[in-house]
C-alpha cells in the first residue's frame, strides 16, 4: 500500500514538476504539496490521466496556522474509485491572495469553496457564486480562524416590544473560561512561577 | 434579505410574433421565486430551498443551509479528544455510533493503537444496527413524503427496538458516546447479544412486509421511478457516496473496498442501482437492511472474548474496581478526565461508510490534548448539493420526493 502510495506520488510529481512542492506520507495518506496558481492544472491531471483516475472531490477544507506567513492550508482530499487510493493536496493561502477555484473540475467544489469562504475568509478567484453558506444571513467575521472567539460577537433574541429577533453584542453571564489542564511538567515552556530569577540571570541582566 | 421572504415576481416578456396589422399580443409568463421551508414537514428539518418555479416547473433550486449551524468544528477545539465525542452522536442524528466509528479511528490512527477484536466486532454490530435505524427512518419517511403514512407507523416500531439495544448498550438511547478511541465504553450487558439475534431473526418479515406495502405500489412507482436520475459520472462528479453513489450503479463501499475493524471478516454483498433515481434509491437501502442482518449475524456468532477497550491506561481509563485500591488506577482516572490523553502531532482523514455514505474526519492534531482541527465531510451535504441538478426541469411534487430520497439530515449538513 505505502510503496503503491510513493510510487503515485513519485509519478505525479515528475509529471508536473515545477508544479508540486513536495511530497509526504504519513500514517499511509499521500500528501502532496501544490504551487497555488498550479491547483487547477492539477487536479485536472489528476481527474483526467489514466494512472490516476481521481474521478471524486471528497473534501475541501480550510486549516489556518496564524503564525505562519501564509496562514491558510487550502486541504483538497480527491478519491480514486480505479485505484481505491485517496490523496491530499495542500495550497497555502493568505488573507488577500486567491485561491484559484476549481469548480470547473469538480463540481463537488462549488459548496465546498464556499464553506471556506465563509469559515476562514478564504478568496476562491473564478468561483460562479461565493456566498457565505453556514453563517447567519449577514454574518461578519469568518467563525473558524483561530483569531475568532468561541463565544463569537452577538447573539441573537426575541424582543417581545419591538415583536422581532434582535441582534446584541455578547454578554457572557461568566467569564468565559478556558481550561488548560496540561500538566506543568509537560506542558510548561515559559517561566516557572518563582523562577523569574534564573532566567533573568542568564539573559545577563542581574534582577534587583 | 428581507426581500427574500416574500414572493418576488419577475416578469418576462416573449417576443412578439403577430403580425404588423394586429394588435402586439405580448404574453407575459411570470417566472415566480418560491420558498419551501424551513418550517416544512417535507424539508427534513431546516431546510430553506428557494426555488425559481416556470409554472409547477421548477427551473432552479438554491438551498439556504446554516439554520442548524452550531459551529461543532469549532467547539471541538476547545474540548479534549474524549469530550469531543459526543459532538458526533449530535451530528446526523438519527446514526450516531457510525459518526463516532470514524472520529474513534482517526484518534487511533493518530496514536497508534488498534482496538482488540472484541471490540471491533462490537463497533461492527453497532454500525449495522446505526444503518437499519438510519434505512427505516428515511425509507419510512420518504414514503411519507410521497403519500403513504402507515410504512412509517410501522417502521417506527422496529426503531424502537433498535433504540432500546442502544440504551442497554450505552444508557442513551440516542446520544450514546459508545464508541470511544481505543475501544467501546464498556462491554455489551448479558443477554443483549441473545436479544439482537431474536432481532434478526424477526426483521426479515418487516421488511417483507413494508416492500408489501411499497415496491410494487402504484403510487409510489409513480412518484419515485425516474424522478431525480443521477448519472454514474454525475453521482462522481458532485462527490455523491453511499446509496446515492450505489444506485446510480457504482459498486463503491467502503466496508469492502477499504475494510476498517472487523469488516474484513464479514461476507455481504452490495446492493447497486440501475437507473440512479429515486425508486432505486429506496430499493439499494431495503436491500442493504437486508445485508446488514447478514452482517449483524455473523457479528454475533464470530464475537471474541477478551477485553473492549486497549490495555493502555494513558488513554483508555482503568476498571472501577481496580480504582477502589489502586493509587495509580485512581491517577490515572483522574488525569484522563481531566487534561486527556495527548495525540501525537500529524493529521489524517479517516472514513467510514455511514448510512448516508462516505462520514469522514480530517484530523489535525498538534500534540496538546486538543484538536487542531478537525474538519467533518457530512455525506449529505454533497447530496443537498446536487439538489438543483436533480430537480432542474421536474415538478414541485418531484422536488419533495428528491429531497426525501436524498436522506438529508441536517444536524450533519449545517454541523
Amino acid at each position: 500500500m505505502t510503496q503503491a502510495l510513493k510510487d503515485l506520488g513519485d509519478y505525479i510529481a515528475s509529471a508536473r514538476p515545477s508544479e508540486i512542492l513536495g511530497s509526504e506520507i504519513q500514517h499511509g495518506q499521500l500528501t502532496l504539496k501544490v504551487k497555488r496558481g498550479a491547483i487547477v492544472g492539477v487536479t485536472t491531471f489528476l481527474r483526467d490521466d489514466p494512472k490516476c483516475r481521481f474521478k471524486m472531490l471528497v473534501e475541501l477544507c480550510g486549516v489556518d496556522y496564524p503564525d505562519r506567513a501564509e496562514r491558510f492550508d487550502v486541504v483538497y482530499i480527491l478519491l480514486s474509485l480505479s485505484l481505491n487510493q485517496r490523496i491530499r493536496l495542500k495550497v497555502a493561502t493568505d488573507e488577500e491572495t486567491p485561491v484559484p477555484s476549481i469548480t470547473g473540475i469538480y463540481n463537488a467544489a462549488g459548496w465546498y469553496e464556499r464553506e471556506a469562504w465563509d469559515l476562514f475568509g478564504i478568496y476562491f478567484s473564478d468561483h460562479p457564486d461565493l456566498r457565505r453558506i453556514l453563517t447567519d444571513y449577514g454574518f461578519e467575521g469568518h467563525p473558524l480562524r483561530k483569531d475568532f472567539p468561541l463565544t463569537g460577537y452577538v447573539e441573537v433574541r426575541y424582543d417581545e416590544e419591538q415583536k422581532r429577533v434582535v441582534y446584541e453584542p455578547v454578554k457572557l453571564k461568566q467569564e468565559f473560561r478556558s481550561f488548560d489542564f496540561l500538566s506543568p511538567w509537560e506542558g510548561m515552556n515559559e517561566i516557572l512561577p518563582g523562577d523569574e530569577k534564573a532566567i533573568d540571570g542568564k539573559a545577563g541582566g542581574h534582577a534587583p | 434579505m428581507n426581500d427574500a421572504h416574500e414572493t418576488q415576481l419577475r416578469e418576462t416578456v416573449i417576443a412578439e410574433t403577430a403580425p404588423f396589422d394586429e394588435q402586439p399580443a405580448e404574453v407575459q409568463i411570470k417566472n415566480f421565486t418560491m420558498n419551501f421551508g424551513p418550517q416544512h414537514p417535507a424539508a427534513h428539518g431546516v431546510l430553506r430551498l428557494v426555488l425559481e418555479m416556470d409554472g409547477e416547473i421548477v427551473e432552479r433550486a438554491d438551498p439556504h443551509i446554516g439554520l442548524l449551524h452550531r459551529g461543532t468544528e469549532k467547539l471541538i477545539e476547545y474540548k479534549t479528544y474524549l469530550q469531543a465525542v459526543p459532538y458526533f452522536d449530535r451530528l446526523d442524528y438519527v446514526s450516531p455510533m457510525c459518526q463516532e466509528h470514524a472520529f474513534a479511528l482517526g484518534v487511533e490512527q493518530l496514536l497508534g493503537i488498534t482496538a482488540p477484536p472484541r471490540a471491533q466486532y462490537i463497533r461492527v454490530l453497532f454500525s449495522e444496527v446505526t444503518r437499519i435505524l438510519n434505512h427505516i427512518l428515511n425509507i419510512t419517511a420518504f414514503a411519507l413524503d410521497v403519500g403513504a403514512i402507515t410504512p412509517l407507523l410501522w417502521g417506527f416500531e422496529e426503531r424502537e427496538k433498535l433504540l432500546e439495544f442502544y440504551e442497554r448498550v450505552s444508557g442513551a438511547r440516542f446520544h450514546s458516546a459508545y464508541f470511544r478511541p481505543g475501544g467501546v465504553h464498556q462491554d455489551m450487558p448479558v443477554g443483549l447479544a441473545d436479544d439482537i439475534a431474536g432481532f434478526c431473526d424477526h426483521f426479515p418479515k418487516v421488511i417483507d412486509d413494508l416492500e408489501r406495502l411499497l415496491t410494487d405500489n402504484r403510487i409510489f412507482r409513480q412518484r419515485t421511478v425516474d424522478i431525480g436520475i443521477v448519472s454514474k459520472a454525475e453521482a462522481l462528479d458532485w462527490g455523491f457516496c453511499g446509496p446515492m453513489l450505489r444506485a446510480s450503479g457504482v459498486p463503491w463501499d467502503l466496508r469492502k473496498s477499504q475494510p476498517y475493524d472487523a469488516y474484513g471478516e464479514m461476507d455481504f454483498d452490495i446492493p447497486i442501482g440501475r437507473n440512479g433515481d429515486c425508486f432505486d434509491r429506496y430499493l439499494v437501502r431495503i436491500e442493504e437492511m437486508r445485508q446488514s442482518l447478514r452482517i449483524m449475524k455473523q457479528a454475533l456468532a464470530k464475537m471474541p472474548g477478551g477485553p473492549v477497550k486497549v490495555n493502555d491506561r494513558k488513554v483508555a481509563p482503568p476498571p472501577r474496581a481496580e480504582m477502589k485500591n489502586s493509587m495509580e488506577a485512581l491517577i490515572h482516572h483522574f488525569k484522563l478526565y481531566t487534561e486527556g490523553y495527548h495525540v501525537p502531532a500529524g493529521e489524517t482523514y479517516t472514513a467510514v461508510e455511514a448510512p448516508k455514505g462516505e462520514f469522514g474526519i480530517y484530523l489535525v492534531s498538534d500534540g496538546t490534548n486538543k484538536p487542531y482541527r478537525c474538519k467533518i465531510r457530512a455525506p449529505d451535504f454533497a447530496f443537498l448539493q446536487g439538489a438543483d441538478f436533480m430537480s432542474k426541469g421536474h415538478m414541485l411534487a418531484d422536488m419533495v420526493a428528491i429531497i426525501g430520497s436524498m436522506d438529508i439530515v441536517f444536524g450533519s449538513i449545517d454541523r
